[in-house]
């Protein structure tokens, strides 16, 4: 889950980091400002800037209009609720520092730079000398001195640098205090005065973990912070509906295409072996999903009445890979009793059903019982993905 | 011979009393796995499907030595399940729990290190030598397990628990056996990944030949791919890569974090252009896997 930025901020606060004096808004009344601000839409994105969430405002005037303006638009599909007001400092230089999880070194990672700001992905790229990241351990955490050597290779010294060690530690502390998965201050900023700020921040929060964090589960309660990829279409959203009838197993997961191949795959790993393997013969799937986890009947009914009633599909096909807790006959049941009540004749809508595993007899009696076309498990999945390419053109 | 277990290997059970774990329980003794004693706190003295119930692992380990653990207790429990495992000297701990926090996973896999042992998981639903051991729910009850597997000299490892049986069921309705079947879990933080698990095929001598299952994100592979080159492994690798679609369709954005540390990468064209540059084959439909399998098996 990744906080607000106000709602990061104010947990940097608590570990004693600098930040710029600010007021957390939802209306363009009820305050005053004397000097320059920020205006800052607070939304679970990064890149606000570019995608113009965030304003500059030199008067009240200026400022009052921008209020108005940023609570009234949309951005990325986020609705802004809340801006964070700011004051606009005079910023000399910018700094990044970061931590994070590397996966395959299995520990966390600190990254820092002496040059900060939005671009920060394309100069570790470009200039890998200026962007420095060194693993720790999530037990012993990260001393000052392990803060301090990271940060002096990129060649920052003097009173900066012992500054810059005490934020980074702070950093790593917050980060796995809060069983953070990102803990990114960018920019970290050394204002006229000469003071080290957290301009802006990103803390992003393991979802497994939030039972430890029950506050912040609190927080965010009735807030949208899913990122949305891409809207979901009315196709999809009565499919998570579907999913959600009971809590048996998974029938869900749903991603409309163009085509007109009704596909109901699964697991995980099956879906996109099977979805590719019909792509690969020139299938032209209608949908993407994943059923496992022993889904009810009732599900995989609901499921493939969704899929038969979308324009131009007329068929289906049905392929798992060889499963071991989803009963196959279960499955079956539901998607004979789906095809019955769109009206069709199973025979000739199920184009293919590739399910072995468990209970796979009772599932085969059944399919045979309407006449439906089976694979067992010595039909491989691109070998059903062929033959339901096959018996979809007919 | 196998990798990381084989017949000989006892095993401890956390968490037996659980539904789920009560009933892997008896599937992997059902196929000859030889569980000792299970592990439950306050549970002493009663038993699961004939298998003794301890309090504490330490408990159980003074009646019945064991090598390896298999844990399936609340994610809220499992770092400390793992620690005590890892502490008391157990070498292999498989992790089937789910929904692990992060944070935990990499606290106990800094202590599986300190002690030189091995975890699979967490998220994982096991693995299996077949026809020596079967550790966890892969592959279900033992008729079903029978059918899907059987000995021989592929290793599998799989980023997807139920494509590890997939594979194996491929391989064995084709007459190729396997020496070691590996589902190494589903979470972004795994004890043993690809990088990890080809080292040990790799000096294993009845492994003739890898395959591996992968799906779109991560860099496992790109970093597999270096080191094979680096290290110049001998083991053919051949490699399955799932969710090809995926690359067209809007990804994932990551943090600026994520982006500096995994680079422009984790797409399956990335990892498909790395495995050619690193010689591993890969396998353009799934079928093909037992084409190229038998090139090594026959040799």
């Amino acid at each position: 889950m990744r906080l607000l930025e106000f709602e990061a901020k104010d947990i940097l606060k608590k570990y004693g980091i600098e930040l710029p004096a600010g007021q957390v808004v939802s209306a363009a009344d009820g305050f005053n400002f004397t000097s320059p601000v920020m205006l800052k839409a607070q939304v679970p994105i990064g890149g606000r800037g570019k995608a113009g969430g965030v304003i500059a405002a030199d008067s009240l005037k200026q400022c009052r209009a921008g209020i108005k303006n940023l609570l009234g638009k949309k951005i990325r599909g986020y609705h802004i609720p809340k801006l964070l007001v700011e004051e606009k400092l005079e910023i000399e230089r910018e700094f990044f520092m970061a931590i994070t999880y590397d996966t395959v070194a299995k520990a966390p990672i600190a990254i820092f730079s002496p040059q900060g700001g939005v671009d920060i992905e394309i100069l570790a790229a470009s200039d890998p000398g200026k962007v420095r990241y060194e693993t720790f351990s999530a037990r012993h955490r990260l001393p000052l001195y392990r803060a301090k050597e990271i940060i002096s290779e990129t060649g920052v010294t003097g009173k900066r640098l012992l500054a810059l060690t005490v934020i980074l530690s702070k950093l790593a502390d917050i980060f796995l205090d809060y069983d953070a998965t990102v803990a990114e201050i960018n920019p970290l900023a050394l204002t006229k005065e000469g003071k080290l700020v957290a301009l802006d921040c990103h803390l992003e929060i393991d979802d497994d973990a939030l039972f430890r964090h029950r506050e912040l589960g609190e927080i965010a309660k009735g807030t949208n912070r899913v990122q949305p990829e891409r809207t979901a279409s009315e196709f999809e959203r009565k499919a998570m509906e579907i999913d959600n009838l009971d809590h048996r197993g998974v029938a869900g997961r749903v991603i409309e295409f163009d085509g007109t191949m009704g596909l109901i795959i699964g697991g995980g790993g099956a879906s996109l072996t099977a979805f590719d393997a019909v792509k690969a013969h020139g299938g032209k799937p209608a949908n993407y999903c994943e059923i496992g986890g022993n889904p009810s009947v009732l599900k995989v009914k609901e499921l493939t009445k969704l899929i038969l009633s979308k324009p131009g599909v007329e068929k289906i096909a049905v392929i798992m890979n060889v499963v071991s807790n989803t009963r196959v006959d279960l499955v079956a049941r539901g998607i004979i009793k789906g095809v019955l009540e769109s009206g069709k004749d199973p025979a000739a809508t199920v184009a293919v059903f590739r399910i072995p595993g468990a209970w796979e007899e009772e599932g085969y009696k059944i399919l045979s019982k309407y006449g439906v076309q089976f694979g067992d498990r010595t039909c491989s999945i691109d070998q059903a993905a062929q033959l339901a390419v096959k018996n979809f053109s007919e | 011979m196998a990798i990381l277990a084989d017949e000989n290997v006892r095993v401890i059970v956390q968490g037996i009393t659980g539904r789920e774990a009560s009933t892997f329980t008896k599937d992997m003794m059902d196929y000859g796995t030889q569980v000792v004693a299970g592990v439950t706190p306050g549970k002493l003295g009663q038993t699961v499907h004939g298998v003794a119930v301890y309090d504490t692992l330490r408990q159980a380990l003074k009646e019945h030595p064991a090598e390896a653990s298999v844990i399936s207790v609340p994610p809220a429990l499992v770092k400390d399940a793992a620690i005590e495992a890892l502490e008391n000297g157990i070498k292999l701990v498989v992790v089937i729990s789910e929904r692990v926090p992060r944070k935990d996973t990499i606290a106990f896999l800094e202590v599986a290190s300190e002690n030189k042992a091995r975890v699979i998981g967490p998220n994982t639903l096991g693995l299996i030598s077949p026809e020596k051991i079967k550790l966890g729910m892969a592959g279900g009850p033992v008729g079903d397990v029978k059918k899907a597997y059987m000995p021989g000299f592929v290793g599998i490892a799989s980023r997807s628990g139920g494509m590890t049986t997939e594979v194996a069921n491929l391989l064995t309705a084709n007459g190729i056996g396997q020496s070691t079947c590996i589902g190494i879990g589903g979470d972004p933080v795994v004890g043993s990944n690809f990088l990890d698990l080809i080292p040990l095929f790799e000096n294993d001598p009845e492994t003739k030949v890898v395959v591996l299952f992968s799906e779109p994100g991560g860099v496992i592979e790109e970093k597999l791919c270096e080191r094979v080159m680096a290290e110049k492994y001998q083991t053919p690798i051949i490699a399955f890569i799932a969710g090809r679609f995926v690359d067209d369709m809007p990804g994932v954005r990551f943090g600026h974090a994520a982006t500096i540390v995994e680079g422009d990468r984790g797409t399956t064209k990335s990892k498909i252009s790395m495995f050619n540059k690193a010689g591993i084959r890969v396998a353009e439909s799934f079928s093909d896997i037992v084409r190229i399998a038998r090139e090594y098996i026959d040799a």
